[in-house]
């Protein structure tokens, strides 16, 4: 079932949780919406479930709208930060509490009941757990019982909120890639919530990217990083290196180097930014003329497969971060304090605000 | 131990923890020591001295002190409002605690500070509005008069000061317990499609049994032993209007001790049952508390 979000307000007190967001979230897709805190995410997510009500503006699910349909007749599945889950309850009474509250005449037998909440538990991998309190697991079988516990009510949305926020990195990795497998197999419309770009990129099919109430970005992993739409997602996708410059007919100018801007060719003598991602930088003994850096190594961390090198600029004496392959890296055979020159691969241009 | 003198290793961290905010032995010795003379003073003395003059007449004497119609009927009053006061205050209590745990309105730090009224009042004062509010030269005296309504110095009025008296502490108990543990698990039920009583009944009353329980016998006991505001509205008919603690002041007054203390010696059992019932949930309580603690769980929301 498809989600659409139509020109959402919220407010709490002056502060501005959402400033007019539109979104559409196609049927059986799974959605990221990626962003600092304060970023408003959560307060969308919470919104297009119906726990919190929104100042203006309209949800519609299917193309029906949904926005004055109180939470539990919504039919959606929700897992909560802190997962919320039943303290006094086992794990199977979590996941049946949905069932059990039905009303009589639609309220499923209590062996249908142990039925689907023991299948739930089997796909969760905890069906050997079932008698446990939450008090008794970990915070990755919390997880995914409180998953169980939203799938159980066969929700025509999934919405999770910072589903893997609370749990350390190996786990979460772990759970990541078990959320992609689980959602391919239940292939329910999930919109998350995260801050971890990684986490967004690698889970989702569709990637939303949002700062300060507004949505800067919408699409696949790949569109959102190889294409950023404003300075915002591409500082926020990735590291990336700053360089305040001149742009002028096509041609930015940092110092006194000079690269190309594509897509600038009528500028005239205006501030900009040119954004260069860390990687995609070049290293060399010797200046090539006029289009590289002069810097200083300053810190070298050589450990992994690329070597991650702190560099001080010449002119204006930043400092900017390059990463390049263990191979290249002893090639240039670079010690602290050598002199190297920067050539940015691929520059991305934005006009610096007035 | 002669170990205590000897210089030690560095390495014996948790030893030297203990000695940095330990005391000498000395001081812990004195401290103790007046502690326990002050308790055997203001609690195990009076409490002896209750028992001891109480039966100082004999057993058969104290049976009877006990069982005099007026004490019986004493005791059937004492019973009868403190079945009308903690039940009102349950209900107050739990929809008060509800609302400000849960919810954000205008106003909600005026409600907190009303609930709390009742304890910053002497209870002689309370009594004293009622009279004021409803007694015969009252604002609503001469109304209450036409329609031959009775409430001063008589049971409702005894009602009404004991439950204005009684009303914060289940509210009070309730409304820390449900502000830690949040609005998350009611919010997961809403959202799996429970309705408004099904989530209090089956989420929020099992979280809060214990703290409730706690709240409802210290109401209880209060309401049992209220003396001032009660005195005040009850005019001290004998037989009528006279609960257990009016009914020990009565008997002192008129020089019959001993029969006295046996009626005060009935009070101080109950006080003794609620403090056993008392020690028990709050037991159960820290047990249940230590069996749903989450760790790292944090409870302020934000606008993520």
């Amino acid at each position: 079932m498809s989600i659409e979000v139509r020109n959402l307000r919220k407010t709490f007190g002056r502060f501005v949780a959402l400033d007019d967001v539109s979104l559409k979230v196609p049927g059986g897709e799974l959605v990221a919406l990626l962003g600092p805190s304060g970023s408003g995410k959560t307060t969308l997510l919470r919104i297009i479930a119906g726990l919190e009500p929104a100042d203006q503006g309209t949800i519609h699910f299917h193309g029906e709208d949904a926005t004055e349909q109180p939470v539990r007749e919504r039919q959606v599945g929700f897992v909560f930060q802190h997962y919320a889950l039943f303290r006094h309850m086992s794990v199977f009474e979590n996941v049946a509490f949905g069932l059990r509250v039905r009303p009589r005449r639609v309220r499923p037998s209590e062996a249908e009941i142990r039925e689907s909440v023991m299948g739930l538990l089997h796909l969760v991998q905890l069906d050997v757990l079932s008698d446990r309190r939450p008090s008794e697991l970990s915070g990755g079988q919390r997880q995914r019982v409180a998953l169980a516990r939203a799938l159980a009510v066969k929700p025509k949305v999934l919405l999770l909120d910072e589903p893997f926020g609370a749990l350390d990195a190996k786990v979460r990795k772990e759970l990541r890639r078990w959320l992609r497998r689980l959602h391919e197999e239940v292939h329910v419309t999930s919109v998350f919530v995260t801050h971890d770009q990684e986490e967004a990129l690698e889970v989702s099919d569709r990637v939303v990217i949002m700062n300060e109430g507004r949505v800067e970005q919408s699409g696949t992993p790949e569109e959102v990083y190889e294409h950023p739409a404003t300075p915002f997602v591409y500082g926020f996708l990735g590291d990336v290196n700053l360089f305040h410059g001149r742009i002028h007919q096509g041609r930015v100018t940092i110092g006194e180097s000079e690269l190309d801007a594509p897509g600038w060719a009528d500028a005239r003598d205006q501030a900009g930014i040119a954004y260069v991602r860390t990687y995609e930088v070049e290293l060399a003994p010797s200046p090539s003329n006029g289009t590289s850096l002069a810097a200083v190594v300053r810190h070298i961390r050589a450990f992994g497969p690329v070597v991650r090198l702190e560099l001080d600029l010449l002119d204006g004496g930043r400092t900017i971060e390059a990463h390049i392959p263990r191979a290249r890296f002893s090639a240039l055979s670079l010690a602290k304090g050598q002199r190297v020159y920067v050539s940015p691969t691929n520059v991305r241009v934005f006009a610096e605000a007035p | 131990m002669a170990t205590m003198a000897l210089p030690r290793p560095a390495t014996t961290a948790p030893r030297s923890l203990t000695r940095a905010t330990g005391e000498s032995r000395a001081v812990r010795w004195t401290l103790t020591a007046i502690a326990l003379v002050f308790l055997a003073l203001t609690l195990v003395l009076p409490l002896a001295l209750v028992f001891h003059e109480a039966f100082s007449k004999g057993l058969a004497a104290y049976v009877a002190a006990i069982r005099e119609p007026d004490a019986l009927s004493a005791a059937r009053l004492t019973l009868l409002i403190a079945s009308i006061a903690v039940p009102i205050n349950l209900v107050f209590g739990v929809a008060a605690a509800w609302c400000i745990a849960k919810f954000e309105f205008p106003g909600k730090n005026l409600l907190i500070t009303l609930i709390d009224l009742p304890f910053a009042v002497s209870p002689v004062i309370s009594g004293m509005i009622f009279v004021l509010l409803l007694g015969t030269n009252g604002w609503f005296g001469s109304w209450l008069q036409e329609h031959d309504i009775k409430i001063i110095f008589a049971v409702p009025g005894m009602v009404l000061a004991t439950t204005f008296v009684t009303a914060p502490f289940i509210a009070r108990e309730l409304i820390p317990l449900m502000q830690e543990q949040g609005a998350d698990e009611e919010e997961a039920a809403i959202v799996l499609g429970a309705g408004g009583w099904q989530t209090f009944f089956r989420i929020t009353l099992p979280n809060i049994k214990w703290g409730l329980l706690y709240g409802l016998i210290l109401c209880n006991a209060r309401a049992m032993g209220e003396f001032g505001a009660v005195s005040v509205v009850s005019g001290h008919i004998r037989g009528e209007t006279d609960t257990l603690p009016l009914h020990v002041e009565i008997l002192y007054n008129e020089y019959a001790f001993a029969a006295s203390f046996a009626v005060a010696s009935v009070l101080t059992l109950l006080a003794l049952v609620t403090l056993t019932l008392k020690t028990l949930v709050e037991w159960q309580q820290k047990r249940s508390a230590s069996d749903a603690a989450e760790p790292a769980r944090i409870l302020e929301r934000t606008v993520a």
